[in-house]
């Protein structure tokens, strides 16, 4: 059998799709961004900006960019109708007291039962840089993981246990990759859905892990 | 009469020290007092740790005052950016000491310092690198870690409006750190773009109330830039 994986684009979509009406949403740096874009008008989704940013909308038209008004990403966004700002102890409140229902960010790796690893390769050049993340994860009431499931190497990024440094122990609720949408429970792995034509050995195969229906 | 309005931003800095905790605003381009930092690069204090988000952008700002060579120690959350050369140079060659945080624990310590709060047990960083070494409890079930308050000398915060009690009002996500910093610092000196008679601020507006606000200097309004853009993924 064949399969397509997931564009970006689908990926995201399939991100979004799960969002639902008032649910209140931070997208992390990167991937995550782009789940915005699909998430349908006619359903009211709040986006929080750790940067102190409530109602976060789209970007803004070329030339209309106030970089004042920017993204987690330093990237310039816009504010709907009913958003807010507050300062940086009160954004992290919302995220570090639960009040945020979604977060969505990307990863190095991830292990079976949630354990997450984003923040640092662990390499001795590298720079460390950890921003919101580790607040996020267990902050928030849903940590999601948006990621291809393998490295360009071809290795899985899901993990019987994370080799990088951790963000947080235990704390993703659901993976959505390019072949495969899982939920990481204390018990293992458990499939939610999966590409067409990718048989259910094919991808327990990649993923070395077993992977429970 | 209360006037916290100075003539000039080196009589707001004249009296910094060498070895001072500088508390510095600002979100990647958001929010930064630019002038300020140049004021302190001019002023000349050295040995200072420097709290911020992060670690410079270019060649200007914070990155132009880690140029200087006169700080020693950097605490922030986020040091990497597309265009954070000056603090990378310095952080490879040993020049710059680097402590890391939770962009959220460092939003809490320096409200901890700010309210007069000893330490906070917090969920974020537990069985990570970024706890170790502190003292760890569980508390109804759940795990915690100690974390310790950010004290500052001097806050250097960029505010939209303010008056001669020091009272302040932000423009957008510029706010960020700034109110924060205000309470947890001896010192606090804002820069504005206007400068109120006193009532004129709505009263439910003030974001910062002037008691933690020791000086302000109005600067003439331009455009924040873009700068440390990463590129959609």
């Amino acid at each position: 059998m064949t399969y397509q994986k997931r564009t970006k684009d689908q990926l995201a979509a399939r991100v979004a799709q799960d969002i639902d009406e008032g649910a209140v949403v931070n997208l992390g740096i990167g991937m995550p961004t782009s789940v915005a874009n699909h998430i349908p008008a006619s359903r009211e989704v709040l986006l929080h900006s750790e940067n102190g940013i409530l109602g976060m909308g789209p970007a803004p038209a070329a030339g209309e960019e106030d970089y004042d008004l920017i993204n987690a990403g330093k990237q310039p966004v816009t504010l709907l109708k009913g958003g807010s700002f507050f300062h940086h102890a009160d954004s992290f409140a919302m995220m570090r007291g639960g009040h945020v229902d979604i977060c969505v960010l990307g990863a190095f790796q991830v292990s079976a039962t949630g354990d997450l690893a984003n923040w640092h390769t662990g390499e001795k050049d590298a720079i460390p840089a950890v921003g919101g993340a580790m607040d996020l994860a267990v902050g928030a009431k849903q940590t999601w993981v948006m990621m291809d499931l393998l490295t360009k190497q071809g290795e899985s990024k899901l993990v019987q246990a994370c080799t990088y440094p951790l963000t947080g122990i235990g704390c993703v609720k659901r993976i959505y990759s390019d072949l495969a949408t899982l939920a990481c429970t204390a018990q293992g792995l458990k499939l939610i859905d999966k590409v067409e034509g990718l048989a259910h050995a094919e991808l327990e195969k990649l993923v070395g892990l077993p992977i429970r229906n | 009469m209360i006037n916290k309005i100075a003539a000039s931003v080196a009589d707001a800095l004249a009296d910094v020290k060498d070895g001072s905790t500088v508390m510095i605003g600002g979100f990647g381009t958001s929010g930064i007092p630019n002038e300020l930092i140049d004021g302190l690069i001019a002023q000349g204090s050295k040995d200072l740790t420097v709290v911020n988000n992060n670690a410079g952008n270019g060649d200007t700002g914070l990155a132009a005052l880690l140029k200087t060579g006169r700080v020693r120690k950097i605490i922030c959350s986020f040091p990497r950016q597309a265009d954070s050369y000056v603090f990378d140079g310095l952080y490879r060659t040993g020049k710059l000491e680097l402590e890391l945080v939770s962009q959220g624990n460092l939003a809490e310590r320096i409200r901890a310092a700010g309210a007069g709060i000893g330490g906070f047990f917090t969920p974020t960083g537990f069985g990570t690198e970024l706890a170790k070494g502190k003292e760890c409890r569980e508390i109804n079930g759940k795990n915690y870690v100690l974390e310790h308050p950010i004290y500052g000398d001097l806050a250097l915060i960029k505010a939209e409006r303010g008056d001669r009690w020091g009272n302040l009002m932000y423009r957008m996500a510029a706010r960020n750190f700034g109110p924060v910093m205000a309470t947890a610092c001896k010192k606090t000196v804002a820069t504005v773009h206007e400068i109120s008679d006193l009532g004129e601020l709505n009263p439910e507006h003030i974001v910062t109330p002037g008691i933690f606000v020791h000086q302000i200097i109005k600067i003439e309004r331009q455009a924040t830039q873009s700068g440390g853009l990463r590129k959609a993924a």
